[in-house]
């Protein structure tokens, strides 16, 4: 069964890789990747919400297009992962490894038919 | 009642559980408890009560559940659908251990496991507080819709819906019915829930509702049940002791719908029996030396449930329960137990001054009216009517406040 594990967080200057640290700061993303490699199908970071563009749609062709995410909200989506694993009890066990330093994480089925 | 109506009252709540446990684990709970019901609704039919009818509960309702996976895959085929199903979607794969699983099922012991899964599930972290006791007592429980509804005075409409959910999302979500890795976690979880349901049913009794179904007997007997699955566990043990200790007093607590305050109840309509039952319980969990909330919380029970007169209640003990209960789980309602406790091991002023260092407790009734007791007993008689007043102003349930009314016109009556 597959699950998309959606990670919420309050945006923070992240090193980039010429930074001084990146490699510290990168360090147990490697490690929970390469834990559970058998495991997850796709995965990945979503650059800072200051780069996203929202589409708004209240009715067809009325399409308003807008900066930012959808909603003020201290938390944002920042990244994603896609696993493979038996029932909820695993997604959740693979999710509590993930070392998202505060925030929230979702972790919702992909619907039996529609997994990746 | 009549030898049916009292066998199928017991093949519903005692029987149905465990048969559901089972079944869960080859349809999926949805599918089992659907099967279960048809099943229960055939046993309205019986016109001899069967031999042994667990046996003939697990039968049919196994044939129920296989019928409509049956109809269901027809109605695929037909349909040329290609959606795939909830549960499992071959039926004869079942059907060879048949004799086994019949047997099985008169055998509680080897039951146990399959039972205790269901009982984790019903209280996994991603369903509801409201969703984990509706399920536990509709599943593990074998109360009907219309019986959790009318035990927690909710439309039946909204109970039946929020089993609907949880069960859907223990399907959807993949939630599974396995022992969880953090059993201790879960089992603590499902403790809390029975301790919920088991203060639901003390309350209600507060409301002089008789018509309700007894939440404190269900509550006690399923966390009986639970201790037969998960052996040995000190808090299991302490929550059932502290359950049989406050129920052995329930004939005591009220007198024509008014509250019984301990000090004046009739102890020898104490029931005895439960008493003993609940030190026996209390003692083994002693015996193994890790002490917990529920097992100190069942000690202080048993002080009041073992005094054959108040005055003899062991005042000392109970204050040093509560104070090692509250450096455990510290929360201002312990605080105000412990205030009452000291107030009665040490006097009225030595009781105020604990309450004096407990903050934010203002919209708390009992806190108000612990104060104005404690100050009548001091006799400070103005100020108690006072204190007495503000709980009275706070107290939702109609039982309290006239409780309160009285007090309030003792007080006044010694000025």
């Amino acid at each position: 069964m597959q699950y998309m594990v959606l990670l919420f967080g309050e945006e923070y200057p992240e090193p980039g890789p010429e930074d001084p640290g990146f490699e510290e700061y990168m360090a147990p993303w490697a490690a929970f990747s390469e834990a559970h490699e058998a495991v997850i199908v796709a995965g990945n970071a979503l650059a800072p919400s200051s780069t996203a563009t929202t589409i708004r749609r209240v009715a067809e062709g009325q399409d308003t297009i807008v900066d930012g995410p959808f909603a003020e909200t201290k938390e944002v989506l920042g990244g994603y992962y896609i696993i493979d694993v038996p029932d909820l009890d695993a997604a959740l066990a693979v999710a509590r490894d993930i070392p998202l330093p505060a925030g929230s994480i979702e972790v919702r089925p992909l619907p039996e038919g529609l997994a990746v | 009642m009549t030898e049916f109506s009292r066998e199928l009252t017991r093949l519903a709540r005692e029987e149905s559980g465990r048969v559901l446990a089972l079944l869960a684990v080859r349809f999926g709970v949805d599918l089992a408890d659907d099967a279960v019901q048809e099943a229960l609704i055939e046993a309205l039919d019986w016109t001899v009560v069967p031999d042994n009818p667990a046996a003939w509960l697990y039968t049919v309702a196994r044939n129920r559940a296989i019928d409509r996976i049956r109809r269901r895959a027809a109605a695929q085929r037909r349909e040329r659908s290609v959606a795939v199903d909830l549960a499992v979607t071959e039926p004869h794969a079942y059907e060879l251990h048949d004799q086994e699983e019949v047997e099985l099922i008169v055998d509680d012991d080897r039951v146990g496991d399959e039972r205790l899964r269901l009982m984790l599930l019903c209280c996994h972290p991603a369903l509801s507080t409201e969703a984990q006791v509706a399920l536990t007592l509709r599943l593990v429980g074998g109360l009907t819709t219309a019986e959790i509804a009318a035990a927690f005075l909710l439309p039946e409409a909204t109970l039946a819906q929020r089993i609907v959910r949880a069960k859907r999302k223990i399907r959807d979500a993949g939630i599974p019915l396995s022992l969880p890795s953090s059993l201790a976690e879960r089992v603590d979880a499902l403790r809390s829930i029975l301790y919920l349901t088991f203060n639901e049913g003390y309350l209600a009794r507060a409301g002089g509702n008789g018509a309700r179904i007894d939440l404190m007997a269900e509550a006690t007997r399923l966390t009986a049940m639970l201790l037969r699955e998960h052996p040995r566990d000190p808090e299991t043990e302490g929550l059932l002791a502290l359950e049989l200790f406050t129920q052995a007093r329930n004939d005591a607590r009220f007198a024509s719908d008014e509250i019984v305050l301990m000090e004046d109840q009739d102890r020898t309509r104490w029931d005895l029996s439960l008493i003993e039952q609940g030190n026996r319980v209390l003692r083994a969990a002693a015996s193994r030396n890790q002490p917990g909330p529920y097992q100190l919380q069942a000690a202080v029970a048993a002080c009041h449930a073992n005094a054959r007169e108040f005055a003899d209640t062991d005042w000392s003990m109970i204050v040093s329960l509560y104070r090692r209960l509250q450096s455990m789980t510290p929360s201002p309602v312990i605080s105000v137990n412990l205030a009452v406790a000291i107030g009665m091991a040490d006097g009225p002023q030595a009781g105020l001054v604990a309450l004096d260092e407990i903050a934010a407790l203002d919209g708390y009734h009992l806190y108000w009216s612990t104060r104005g007791e404690l100050l009548l007993r001091a006799g400070r008689v103005d100020a108690a009517g006072d204190a007495l007043g503000r709980a009275r102003a706070l107290a939702a349930n109609p039982t309290e406040q006239r409780h309160l009314d009285r007090r309030i016109a003792h007080a006044a009556g010694r000025r």
